[in-house]
């Protein structure tokens, strides 16, 4: 295993240095590659996610197939725009010269993905890293067998493999990884190997995107549209992976006078979406192993929170599936609100005022997302400024993570860096300064030996004030 | 718990949302300002008894660049402020979306000792800038500078929201164990490696700006443009802390046969600018410390090393100062060519083609800047094009890093993040997107219970295919087909 992340490495360096990469159409040459491998082989792909997840085929067709499509699809389309050089001004400083950005890949690049949306979060970072111009080593999670071997056999079959490569395997063939000097690596996971990938990449000064997760919170305030609310929050709890998701709402905050009609409306909607026997639906998605199985209901089966269960609770061991399950009254010191849930079950806190989220949410690690449902502007502006996430939405839940215009990325625990669109491609991109001078002017004051006179006229230049500068000029010479 | 150095107190003032203000972030950059201009004489005189530094070359590299920053941040800072507007789909109407910068937190500077005030002050312009609460940690090497900066900030700025820490690397260390909302770090890549592995366990992000070898590119030159390339060339060798930059050339690259010209050209601009006694050098730094002397004499202790010698070479220990040397050829392998110098030595290697310095310079790390003298616009292409590195600058040296509107930092080896104008405002602000939602207009396709009317819809709306939605909608669409019945 060491010997193949080794391999990897030393063949898609010596890949990248012939230049290969850098061009137009090897770029859109393998953005189409992608295009095609989601386009000819969905069928394939919606059967290793339901051996993987029991992920529904809608969810694999909407959340990650047609994710990975849209994500080629706009970067073919604008590439050629991403790829020029930007012009940007220049001061009276260093006149006269002009000035670029100019965007070049780092070069070899490694992005390590996550179980639970196993093709998107593969594949859109890929399409990042191609985009760039870079070469690519894609380590998929081993926890989703699957999808990561399907993905070893299409990308082998359709990607110029002397310069995009997957790599499987667990824990062993990570740490051989990334053990290699690599220019950036992307991680989607948990912060305990968040912290791991970051020392490794220390070694080699590599810098690292780190796509975590976190608590995100759902605060619902009393005069909202309750329907359009309660589905929102289904939808972006229950109908993506079963809550397996960074950016899923992991608990709800709403006052105590509000939580009965937020926890009916929240049932009413849940019979609609899964039926009365939800273990039974085909739209849930089960855990992804009986290792999380057994994290979640031990949280479901811990005597605080057994008993404030007020809907759900219950369990499939034999096909992995737990009911959406709603806990109210939940205190902030619960077992529940210690880490992550990541699984479908929802505690709501309660508090006496609204205003009191910002301090609830305040005292934990920031998350990816944030989510408020309100028609108070001052509520909304009081979220907006004093709370910190990677994200926030009014009124909706999840769904800024399919807008390509928005940075997708974390802060503080939830991780640094962001993706998406042209962030993709800035994110595997160095911006390389270009300044660009002329001989015609050539200001003695810069060089020794210095003079007082010399002094003035850099003051005056810094001050950028144009009568000193000439005036200073007079004197200097 | 300990309070390292007030930091529980920063944090306390952070969340008060002190910094969040643009009054309180202007009040203190007309601080700064004022803390500059009121204490110049000062500076000049820390920096001369820490580096031997002229007050020209003081003004130059160090006070006029803090000014210069801390004015281009006061004109600009409603701009950064501001929310950047997105633009959204039809399919998301009706939303509105934008991008929040905000502060990180509390956050850790540290400084360096070759450019004690600018390198430690600068970025504390950007962290202000962005709204949030700073330690600052100058050099220990820079000790009177240190010291300064460590009795002037307190009388200026927020006291509550801004502290120094001085000391040593035992007092670095400690402020690493700590946790911070980031780092931003000006130094060697071995001591670069150090802090990012101790932000990696609090998941602090960090900016590194490191150095490397950093090559001029000579190619061929009319005599009167000759004049001009050489003075840039010294001017940039020398003229920045003696060759103790980040961004200072370390070694040049020319064809053989404009060899010797070049170095007569050299040798008579050396005597100009300095003079040619090393007991009686002008306007030229001296070497930091003992240490720092040692470690740059040894560079020239290997005997072919020491026989590529072609001008200067004399030490003054006592003095700490280096005459500006040159060698020629010196071997490739020689630790002078393959570890940052960081001192008055200039190495020129001979090619037999020009264009051979790319492959050259791509056989190293990637440096901070390449800089290349040439009127080739095929070469500049290429240099470009197959070079990668922090900057490139063409037909000068080192004036890159006075362009605010260029974005300041390496690549590889030489670092990742950058600074400078908005550039410093963005590395020490989140950007957050904000999405703001109605509850009108509801898109049923987007809850179960599934079928394949709602799959094609939102396939169709994922690839913006407003027509075919449309058709879909009318029942003029067939619909998407799952091989799996439900």
């Amino acid at each position: 295993m060491a010997v193949e992340a080794e391999a990897a490495a030393r063949e898609l360096r010596a890949t990248y240095a012939t230049g290969k990469t850098k061009s137009f159409e090897w770029r859109s040459s393998q953005l189409k590659a992608i295009q095609k491998i989601v386009s000819l082989h969905s069928d394939e792909i919606v059967e290793a996610l339901r051996s993987d997840l029991q992920k529904p085929e809608f969810e694999s067709v909407v959340h990650e197939i047609s994710g990975v499509s849209a994500s080629c699809k706009l970067a073919l389309k604008e590439l050629n725009r991403w790829m020029k050089p930007q012009k940007v001004k220049t001061s009276l400083i260093t006149f006269p010269s002009s000035a670029k950005i100019v965007s070049e890949p780092f070069g070899v690049v490694l992005v390590i993905s996550a179980w639970n949306f196993p093709l998107l979060l593969s594949l859109d970072p890929v399409v990042g890293a191609i985009a760039a111009g870079n070469a690519v080593v894609l380590k998929p999670s081993e926890s989703s067998p699957a999808t990561s071997s399907l993905l070893a056999k299409l990308v082998g079959k359709y990607m110029d493999a002397s310069a995009v490569r997957v790599v499987e395997g667990a824990v062993a063939e990570t740490a051989a990884l990334l053990e290699q000097k690599w220019d950036k690596i992307l991680y989607t996971g948990g912060g305990k190997v968040g912290r791991i990938v970051l020392s490794a990449a220390a070694k080699h000064l590599t810098p690292v995107i780190l796509e975590l997760g976190g608590k995100c919170p759902v605060v619902v305030d009393s005069a909202v549209n309750l329907k359009v609310a309660a589905r929102r929050i289904i939808a972006g709890k229950w109908c993506a992976n079963s809550g397996q998701t960074c950016i899923s709402p992991d608990y709800i905050i709403t006052t105590k006078d509000f939580a009965p009609q937020l926890v009916n409306a929240l049932s009413a909607q849940l019979d609609k979406f899964f039926g009365k026997e939800p273990l039974r639906s085909k739209e849930l998605s089960s855990i992804v192993n009986i290792h999380h199985f057994n994290r979640l209901v031990k949280l479901l089966d811990d005597d605080e929170v057994s008993r404030k269960i007020v809907r759900g609770g219950e369990r499939d061991q034999s096909n992995l599936k737990i009911a959406p399950t709603i806990i109210s009254g939940v205190s902030t010191d619960s077992l529940l609100m210690d880490e992550e849930i990541f699984g479908p079950i929802l505690p709501i806190i309660t508090v006496d005022q609204i205003e009191e989220c910002v301090g609830v949410i305040n005292a934990k690690e920031k998350p990816l997302a944030a989510y408020l449902f309100t028609n108070d502007k001052k509520l909304e502006d009081k979220f907006v400024r004093n709370i910190s996430a990677g994200a926030m939405i009014i009124n909706d839940t999840v769904i800024h993570f399919f807008e390509a215009g928005l940075p997708f990325g974390g802060v503080g625990g939830s991780g640094m860096g962001a993706y998406h669109g042209k962030f993709s491609f800035d994110a595997f991109s160095h911006k390389k300064a270009l300044l660009k001078r002329s001989f015609a002017v050539d200001i003695s004051a810069r060089y020794p030996p210095y003079t007082p006179g010399k002094r003035r006229f850099l003051r005056a230049v810094v001050q950028g004030n144009l009568l000193d500068i000439l005036r200073s000029l007079y004197s200097c010479w | 718990m300990e309070d390292f150095h007030g930091l529980i107190g920063l944090r306390r003032a952070f969340r008060a949302g002190k910094t969040r203000g643009i009054e309180w972030r202007m009040c203190q950059l007309r601080a700064l300002l004022k803390l500059v201009s009121e204490n110049e004489a000062r500076f000049f005189e820390a920096l001369e008894q820490d580096l031997g530094k002229h007050p020209v070359e003081a003004y130059r590299d160090e006070i006029g660049v803090l000014k210069k920053s801390a004015d281009h941040a006061l004109l600009n800072i409603k701009k950064w402020m501001a929310p950047k507007k997105g633009h959204l789909p039809l399919l998301l109407f009706p939303s509105r979306a934008e991008v929040l910068p905000e502060p990180l937190g509390t956050v850790l500077i540290f400084g360096s000792w070759n450019f004690p005030i600018s390198l430690t002050l600068d970025p504390l312009v950007g962290a202000i800038s962005a709204g949030n609460t700073v330690v600052v940690k100058p050099s220990e090497l820079a000790p009177a500078c240190s010291s300064l900066i460590c009795q002037t900030i307190p009388l200026y700025l927020d006291r509550e929201a801004i502290r120094v820490v001085e000391g040593g690397s035992d007092v670095a260390d400690k402020l690493l164990q700590q946790q911070w909302d980031k780092i931003f770090f000006t130094g060697s890549p071995r001591v670069g490696r150090i802090i990012m592995t101790a932000a990696a366990k609090h998941l602090t992000p960090v900016t590194l700006e490191l150095g490397g070898k950093c090559p001029v590119i000579l190619d061929s030159f009319s005599e009167s443009d000759l004049k001009v390339v050489v003075k840039r060339i010294v001017g940039g060798k020398w003229g920045p802390c003696a060759g103790q930059a980040c961004i200072g050339i370390d070694y040049l690259l020319v064809q053989k046969k404009l060899a010797s010209h070049l170095i007569e050209s050299l040798k008579a601009c050396i005597k100009k600018f300095y003079g040619d006694d090393v007991k009686s050098l002008q306007s030229i730094c001296r070497i930091v410390n003992k240490n720092h002397f040692d470690r740059v004499c040894s560079l020239l202790e290997e005997p072919s090393v020491g026989a590529s010698v072609i001008y200067g070479g004399s030490l003054d220990r006592e003095n700490l100062m280096i005459e500006p040397t040159v060698l020629l050829d010196p071997p490739v392998d020689a630790p002078i060519m393959t570890d940052e110098i960081f001192g008055p030595l200039l190495p020129i290697i001979t090619l037999d083609k020009i264009e051979d310095s790319i492959d050259f310079i791509n056989a190293r790390p990637k440096p901070l800047a390449i800089y290349a003298f040439t009127h080739n616009n095929k070469l500049k292409d290429q240099i470009l094009q197959e070079t990668s590195s922090g900057s490139v600058t063409f037909n000068d040296t080192m004036i890159q890093f006075i362009c605010d509107s260029l974005p300041f930092g390496g690549v590889g080896q030489s670092g990742f993040g950058r600074y400078h104008g908005k550039y410093s405002f963005d590395t020490f602000s989140h950007e957050k997107a904000v999405l703001h939602r109605s509850f009108y207009l509801e898109l049923e396709p987007r809850y179960p219970p599934w079928n394949d009317f709602k799959l094609e819809f939102i396939r169709l709306a994922y690839n913006f295919e407003y027509v075919g939605l449309l058709l879909l909608l009318l029942g003029l669409r067939r619909r998407y087909t799952s091989s799996r019945s439900h």
